[in-house]
């Protein structure tokens, strides 16, 4: 086990690079940054040098990378353009979207684990119908449609909640854009868990766990559940990783000043410097998510081992 | 959030069922206060691209601020935009190249600093240095000595302070330009002039974290990114003491959202409705919405680096682009009538006076399907037999109008393919294009003004060489012109040379003037005398709230 994390984290190190590299070289080709600096008009040429110089663009590309990396192991993460570190943005930017994760994943867990338990269990019935029609129209609905639906029917129309999140983004402000966040990936859930269940009813550990005489529930929750599970967690594993990369739309519909806000101002803004930095850390995030999931494997289903 | 709190209450119990979290009010409603000028208001604002340094800040966001924080030497009119002294008690020349500037005594910052002729000087001198890479440091290019502080070719500068300017007293001091220019005066209004405190120069890294100004609010609490809260500063000596407790700038990742919070009663000022809200807005908020003229006008550049865009003859071809534009009815349809056709290239906000000449453009700007399709045969047709318009994709929803110009142009010339948008991905890449000479054919340029004077509208953007000049359009009689209205000191006959300026631009449709835009603004039934000034920027001080 031990030396399966370690061979996993070593294997962690290249993919970081890459990953990073990539970034650079990506945000590198859109242009020169200076030049949307100055607004509707041309920087004056000294003064563009010198900012170009500050922030290190005059070098070439690989060289830029270099200092970079070097930079990120010192923790330095460089500065934005309007004079902010970023690791300032993200000090502010990443506790709002691990929350704002944290209740997407919630209702995923939640909601989405008991439907496919519940769907599953009554297959074909009017129950198992219905929310299959319902997770059909959430997926083929455009998260922007339902995140602007639900704004204006609960926040402007009825009133029950705020439009807009405040910058403290506490929790209790959160659920709607989390509901919004999770609601594809619910959809899914779901639907992995039914189609799970379904198949595991039948499998004779189950059959046995009821011929023992075993109560319905511990043989649901126990049994049935916990060996139907490992799709699922994969699913929601990975899904960490793209649900906070990905809150970009959720989090401009709410004004939510987390890391999808952060991400596309630094696009916008040809800012490399915001970029790479948030995309680094999203990337150690997505592979911690998934060396969790891949451990996670061994404690649902013990035959799985690691050497 | 009338008829919120059960909703919440609801709301927190979840919460609390998710983790342990503090419910309560959530600061929307710490907002009380009556008509007794101690109301705060929150207003919609967006991230500041820049540092907010007062010769560093080149938009409107961080504008909004410098608005609030500081006064300068000279203060626009709101309705006006005529320059009136503020801080400046007189400036004084004789031959319109150097002023003696005496400045009002009794004025502080707000830590208590008294605001001298020093004040300004340094702030002047440090707006000018290369070595502080300040994005307006060409504001300072007209004082004496600029190339020694600001070399333009990048080299290393030679001396810390501007050798035109000398503080001759505790309250005066002495400016000597490197030309003549009349209405130097009149921008000093320009938030770059501000005067700056000690504290800025002593520490600059805690100024730019909580700056200090000398203007009729003080800053609270800025939370970068999210939030800034701007309180009226009670010892303000000036006459235009703010009416209201203070402002709270609330950062926006989308205008939409924040229309949206103002339907919903969560915030009290909008001060850029959005696009496509803006046929809703009318009955949405009736009374309280505002679409006045704002000193930005958006025009068509033309590549005259291009040698198939300058050859002779051209000029027909363009002017006939310029008639083959129905502005009436593209500004009606998509922009909702918060814009209006251009038949200048200034502004209305102007005035007569200031140099805004309706309908010199004459015949030129006036739509003409027919007569359009003559000209453009007689100039030699299209280059390449098709125009592209580029513009940004990213932002300001320039896709819309493009496409409705094109679609006129096309219709002129019964073409489906004589005019196509060409979008660029991003505004920084959209400028890249411009200042690397990239363009193929015209493109999407507009000119928000710095002060409400006609040279402003005409000399960055078209004087041979000007920061401004996208399309390196050049002449050497406007550029005569140009120099000529800026050495004369009697105002009138300086806009005359101006206009005749002008129309040499018009005769060789430099750029095509599109239209004028507004400024446009919601607010909630809380707050009371909002209006926008030329500069589209709310008059906050001004506001009451109930």
């Amino acid at each position: 086990m031990g030396r399966y994390v370690i061979r996993r984290l070593l294997q962690m190190i290249p993919v970081f690079f890459g990953a990073t590299l990539l970034i650079f070289l990506m945000v590198n080709v859109m242009g020169d940054p200076i030049a949307g600096l100055c607004g509707d008009r041309e920087c004056d040429p000294a003064t563009a040098a010198q900012l170009r110089k500050e922030f290190g663009l005059d070098k070439p590309v690989w060289q830029q990378y270099a200092t970079y990396m070097g930079n990120v192991f010192t923790g330095d993460f460089g500065t934005a353009f309007n004079g902010q570190e970023v690791t300032e943005l993200m000090s502010t930017a990443f506790p709002v979207t691990i929350r704002l994760t944290v209740v997407a994943i919630l209702f995923e867990v939640v909601i989405g684990i008991t439907l496919g338990v519940v769907t599953g269990l009554r297959r074909g019935r009017p129950v198992d119908t219905g929310v299959l029609l319902v997770t059909l129209v959430v997926i083929s609905v455009p998260t922007f449609v339902t995140g602007l639906l639900l704004q204006l029917l609960l926040g402007v129309e009825w009133g029950w909640i705020s439009p807009s999140v405040s910058p403290e983004a506490p929790f209790n402000e959160l659920i709607v854009p989390g509901l919004v966040l999770a609601s594809v990936s619910l959809a899914y859930v779901t639907r992995l868990t039914r189609t799970s269940i379904a198949e595991n009813r039948r499998a004779d550990y189950v059959r046995t766990a009821v011929a023992k005489g075993l109560p319905r529930r511990r043989v649901i929750t126990r049994h049935l559940l916990r060996n139907s599970l490992i799709p699922v967690v994969t699913f929601i594993g990975t899904d960490i990783g793209a649900l906070m990369g990905g809150a970009i739309v959720t989090e401009r519909i709410f004004n939510i000043h987390g890391v999808g806000f952060q991400l596309y101002q630094g696009i916008l803004r040809q800012n490399t410097q915001t970029v790479v930095g948030f995309v680094t850390v999203l990337v150690l995030v997505f592979l911690m998510a998934n060396l969790l999931v891949d451990l996670l494997y061994a404690v649902l289903d013990p035959r799985i081992r690691y050497a | 959030m009338r008829g919120a709190t059960h909703a919440r209450w609801a709301a927190c119990a979840a919460a609390v069922a998710l983790a342990a979290t503090a419910c309560g009010d959530d600061g929307g409603g710490d907002s009380g206060g009556s008509g007794d000028g101690s109301g705060i208001l929150s207003s919609s604002w967006g991230d500041p691209q820049n540092p907010l340094e007062p010769a560093n800040t080149n938009e409107v966001q961080g504008g909004k601020v410098l608005d609030m924080l500081f006064r300068g030497l000279k203060r626009y009119d709101a309705k006006t935009g005529k320059a009136n002294d503020m801080l400046a008690e007189k400036i004084e020349t004789t031959d319109s190249q150097n002023f003696t500037v005496t400045v009002r005594s009794g004025w502080t910052f707000s830590n208590g600093e008294p605001v001298t002729a020093k004040s300004f000087v340094d702030a002047w001198n440090y707006g000018a240095g290369l070595k502080n890479n300040q994005k307006n440091a060409y504001f300072f290019g007209y004082i004496d000595g600029y190339d020694k502080v600001h070399p333009e070719d990048g080299g290393k500068q030679t001396a810390d302070t501007l050798s035109g300017l000398k503080v001759t007293g505790e309250n005066t001091f002495t400016v000597k330009l490197n030309q003549k220019f009349s209405t130097f005066p009149d921008t000093l209004g320009y938030a770059a002039f501000s005067p700056l405190p000690k504290a800025f120069f002593d520490d600059h890294d805690a100024w730019l974290k909580k700056p200090v100004g000398n203007g009729p609010y003080v800053v609270d609490s800025y939370a970068k990114g999210s939030v800034m809260k701007m309180r009226k500063w009670g010892e303000y000596p000036g006459e235009d003491k703010a009416r209201n407790g203070g402002v709270d700038l609330k950062v926006y990742t989308d205008n939409n959202t924040a229309y949206t919070d103002l339907m919903a009663g969560n915030l009290d000022l909008v001060d850029d409705v959005p696009a496509s809200q803006l046929k809703n807005a009318k009955s949405d908020l009736g009374d309280r919405y505002i679409n006045t003229p704002a000193g930005i006008i958006q025009t068509l550049a033309f590549p005259f680096y291009d040698k198939a865009w300058d050859k002779d003859g051209m000029e027909k071809v363009r002017t006939g682009l310029s008639r083959a534009i129905d502005r009436k009815q593209i500004t009606e349809t998509i922009f909702q009538k918060t814009r209006t056709p251009a038949t200048d290239w200034t502004s209305p906000v102007l005035g007569e006076a200031g140099g805004f000449k309706e309908g010199l453009c004459g015949d030129a700007c006036e739509y003409d399907p027919d007569e359009a399709k003559k000209l453009i045969e007689e100039g030699g047709g299209l280059p390449g037999g098709q125009v592209k318009i580029s513009y940004n994709a990213d932002t300001g929803s320039h896709k819309e109008w493009v496409d409705a110009v094109c679609n006129s142009v096309n219709n002129a010339l019964d073409n489906d393919k004589a005019c196509v948008g060409n979008p660029v991905g991003t505004f920084a890449d959209f400028r890249n294009r411009i200042t690397q000479s990239k363009m193929s054919g015209p493109f999407r340029a507009g000119w928000q003004m710095d002060y409400p004077l006609i040279q402003n509208f005409l000399q960055p953007l078209y004087y041979t060489n000007a920061s401004s000049n996208d399309g390196k359009w050049t002449s050497a009689e406007f550029d005569k012109l140009v120099d000529e209205a800026n050495a004369e000191t009697d105002q009138a006959k300086a806009v005359e040379l101006f206009q005749q300026a002008e129309e040499v631009l018009r005769d060789d449709m430099g750029a095509i003037p599109l239209w004028y835009q507004n400024g446009s603004a919601g607010y909630s039934q809380r707050i009371t005398d909002v209006a926008l000034n030329p500069f589209s920027l709310p008059v906050y001080n001004e506001i009451k709230v109930s």
